[in-house]
């Protein structure tokens, strides 16, 4: 088996913060019922000056920081998000030339709703066995959207991580990595539609949790392996109950979930979730932890991979960039109308 | 009149039934009751379906056809009817089927009910339930059915004393009887604590005070009671039915702790069958909402009016009281595809007087009762059946 694993790692989670009370508070809505009820206290806000290019960019800078690579060793960047800045035009050139990876390298951006990271993990990893490039930078990241009103509004929030993928020095081998894939039209953003439309309960069961216990499954079948081998697990998190909740259907307990679940603090940073999650994880990981990531998008499907921290972690300068736990500590609340005026959520002539 | 028996049943489960269609929910119920009932398919001479909005959930008409088709029954060219009386159009579609076989016109006939409410988003889903009520004075300011029988239960807690408590032991008690149906969307018991710190839907009513968006399909076979015992050694007779309609809209009716629709069906009913409300061994009733079930165990008789609070608090109704009332978990604990309610509380009384039904069977049933509302009350169909 190849020697593929993460040779870095960086994350970025905006400073701002609006409290799901608040939000409540702004529609009327009871805000102890809603905090109760979706696990989130607060979520990320990114500001004007924020998009999925700068958090890309940021992430990539700090995996860079931990590691002597030479950007120039990396081959390609595959950017996973729902909120690319444009359309038509790729976050991953931008993010390339940022950190001096151009012109030789390969580009595109991804997306499969919350888990385009995953995936973009998993064709670094192939391009990486496949000798086609040394190092690969895969990037989960979001500015996600919700409309105002919506239950999606006390969940959307911003944040991403990246992952440098090669051979050579892993701080953590991923041992394996397995897809589960379905049409399942849980959650949808029609083309040239502002928000994103969902189908209420039936994100719920059909496909949040169909496809990660599926798809986790899978994996702990083909490997041999039971719950009880891993000591982390993270698991996509769009609000504060469902990981916790899949977690106990697969039989982890919430001490494996607790040090990846960020959802409760940072709110759902769609396809910088399960990435923050690992890169939480890492933040504070020993050489032989075992882990478990599963990944989900709507649309559907889920990305499970099986992860062994190396001894290469003890001589990674992790404190090089700042940690996940000190991003969510460094915060500052706004409220519902400033909240309102950095998501353009307001409307002049 | 000739009698009429119901000799065969067919339950599907109930719930968010998400890797099963309209078409395949209703042909379940049909084919279950069809072997249930052990007649062939050339026996059966028409087919009364009961869906409330199959247009608006499904974007789905001409559903009489549509079910004989996907039921089998397209090649034998025998009449399909879709009957629509909104939450009430499965216990019509009952009473339809009884009167063809009753006039002579048809000798076995299969009932069935059907909804899929889980393919549109839970707005839409109100939305469509509100057309059961009166657009032009109620929809179109904005009220739905949880707010219309809020002001129901506010009014009786006014009148009568009746307190959040009361209407909570109603779903207490539904949810402990859902918990033994195997075929409930809700299998499990709650409090009184969980349903007064439930989310607030309208005041006084909390989430756990509604029945819940659900699929689900049901059908019956009637017959000819004369040929009945030719299918079954537990025919059960139908020995009233009864029907009757009030204002559409709520404002209209001289008292809204009364559903007047529910008192003149139920005089119908108990004439035709010739009993008391006393003479009741085992109720379903249209438990909506839980105020749905106070009003109807006083309008059916069952206690005096304003009591049915205290008469819920003092267990009366529960499966072993002295007149259990939703056996099968009611409209809050089995679900509440609305075309197929009022067919599926034919099937449980049935089940009761066969004595068929397991964990929640009430010991020597003999005569129950079933009654189903359509909107706030501006229908209302009462059948009592009895074990021959």
């Amino acid at each position: 088996m190849s020697n593929v694993g993460i040779v870095s790692y960086g994350a970025n989670i905006p400073r701002y913060r609006i409290k799901s009370s608040d939000i409540a508070i702004a529609w009327r809505k009871d805000p102890e019922s809603i905090v109760n009820g979706l696990g989130i206290i607060e979520k990320s806000v990114p500001s004007l000056d924020q998009d999925v290019a700068t958090i890309s960019v940021e992430a990539a800078r700090a995996s860079l920081s931990r590691c002597d690579i030479d950007p120039q060793n990396i081959g390609a960047i595959y950017v996973g998000s729902e909120s690319h800045p444009y359309a038509v035009k790729p976050t991953g050139t931008i993010v390339g030339e940022a950190i001096g990876a151009t012109p030789n390298l390969m580009v595109a951006d991804y997306e499969f709703a919350c888990k385009a990271g995953t995936a973009a993990i998993q064709t670094c990893m192939a391009l990486v066995i496949s000798k086609m490039i040394k190092y690969g930078l895969a990037i989960g990241a979001d500015t996600s959207q919700a409309a105002p009103g919506d239950a999606l509004e006390y969940a959307a929030s911003a944040g991403g991580a990246g992952f440098i993928i090669g051979e050579k020095n892993t701080i953590a081998s991923i041992n394996d990595t397995c897809s589960f894939t379905t049409d399942t039209p849980d959650f949808w953003r029609r083309e040239g539609r502002k928000y994103p439309a969902h189908g209420g309960r039936f994100t719920g069961e059909p496909a949040y949790f169909k496809h990660i216990t599926s798809c986790a499954k899978n994996l702990m079948e083909r490997l041999d392996t039971k719950p009880d081998d891993y000591d982390y697990a993270i698991f996509h998190q769009p609000n504060g109950k469902f990981p916790v909740t899949v977690a106990k259907m697969l039989g982890f307990s919430y001490e494996q979930v607790k040090q990846g679940l960020l959802c409760p603090v940072i709110g759902n940073t769609y396809s910088g979730a399960s990435m923050l999650g690992l890169a939480s994880v890492l933040d504070v990981a020993k050489p032989g932890d075992r882990i478990f990531l599963t990944s989900y998008g709507s649309g559907a499907g889920s990305d499970s991979f099986d992860i062994t921290v190396t001894n290469q972690i003890e001589k990674m300068p992790r404190d090089r960039a700042p940690s996940v736990a000190k991003m969510i500590e460094d915060k500052e609340y706004i409220d519902y109308a400033t909240y309102a005026k950095f998501r353009d959520l307001l409307y002049w002539e | 009149m000739r009698d009429v028996a119901v000799i065969g049943l067919g339950i599907t489960k109930f719930g968010e039934l998400w890797d099963k269609s309209f078409r395949q929910l209703i042909a379940e119920a049909g084919s279950k009751a069809i072997l249930d009932a052990g007649i062939s398919g050339k026996e059966i001479d028409a087919l009364y379906v009961g869906s409330m909005s199959a247009g608006r959930f499904i974007g789905q008409e001409h559903v009489g056809a549509l079910v004989a088709d996907c039921a089998g029954f397209s090649h034998t060219h025998i009449p399909a009817v879709r009957v629509e009386s909104a939450c009430a159009s499965g216990g019509l579609a009952i009473r339809q089927g009884f009167l063809t076989v009753a006039s002579g016109m048809n000798d076995i006939v299969v009932v069935g009910g059907v909804e899929k409410m889980t393919d549109v988003v839970g707005s839409e889903a109100t939305n469509t339930l509100a057309t059961a009520a009166d657009q032009e004075w109620e929809a179109f300011f904005g009220a739905t059915f949880p707010g219309l029988y809020a002001m129901i239960a506010t009014r009786h807690m006014y009148e009568y004393g009746t307190t959040r408590e009361h209407l909570a032991q109603v779903a207490v008690k539904n949810h402990a009887n859902g918990a033994l149906n195997p075929n409930a969307q809700f299998q499990r018991e709650i409090s009184i604590e969980n349903v007064l710190n439930a989310i607030m839907v309208s005041y006084p009513l909390s989430i756990l005070d509604c029945s819940p968006v659900s699929d689900g399909a049901t059908a019956v076979i009637l017959c000819a009671a004369d040929k009945a015992k030719k299918y079954t050694d537990k025919p059960v007779k139908i020995i009233g039915s009864g029907q009757a309609s009030d204002t559409l809209a709520l404002h209209g009716r001289k008292d809204i702790c009364t559903l007047e629709a529910t008192v003149h069906a139920a005089k119908t009913a108990y004439k035709q069958a010739n009993i008391q409300p006393k003479d009741i061994d085992v109720a379903e009733v249209h438990d909506c909402f839980t105020i749905a079930e106070i009003l109807a165990i006083e309008d059916l008789g069952f206690v005096k009016k304003g009591e049915g609070g205290k008469a819920i608090d003092k267990k009366i109704t529960t499966l072993d009281g002295e007149i259990p009332v939703n056996t099968s978990g009611g409209l809050k604990a089995k679900g509440h595809p609305v075309g197929a309610t009022g067919v599926a509380q034919v099937a449980e009384i049935v089940l009761q007087l066969r004595g068929e039904a397991d964990k929640r069977q009430v010991d020597g049933a003999k005569i129950g009762l079933t009654h189903n509302i359509g909107g706030s009350g501006a229908s209302c169909i009462i059948h009592i059946l009895e074990a021959m």
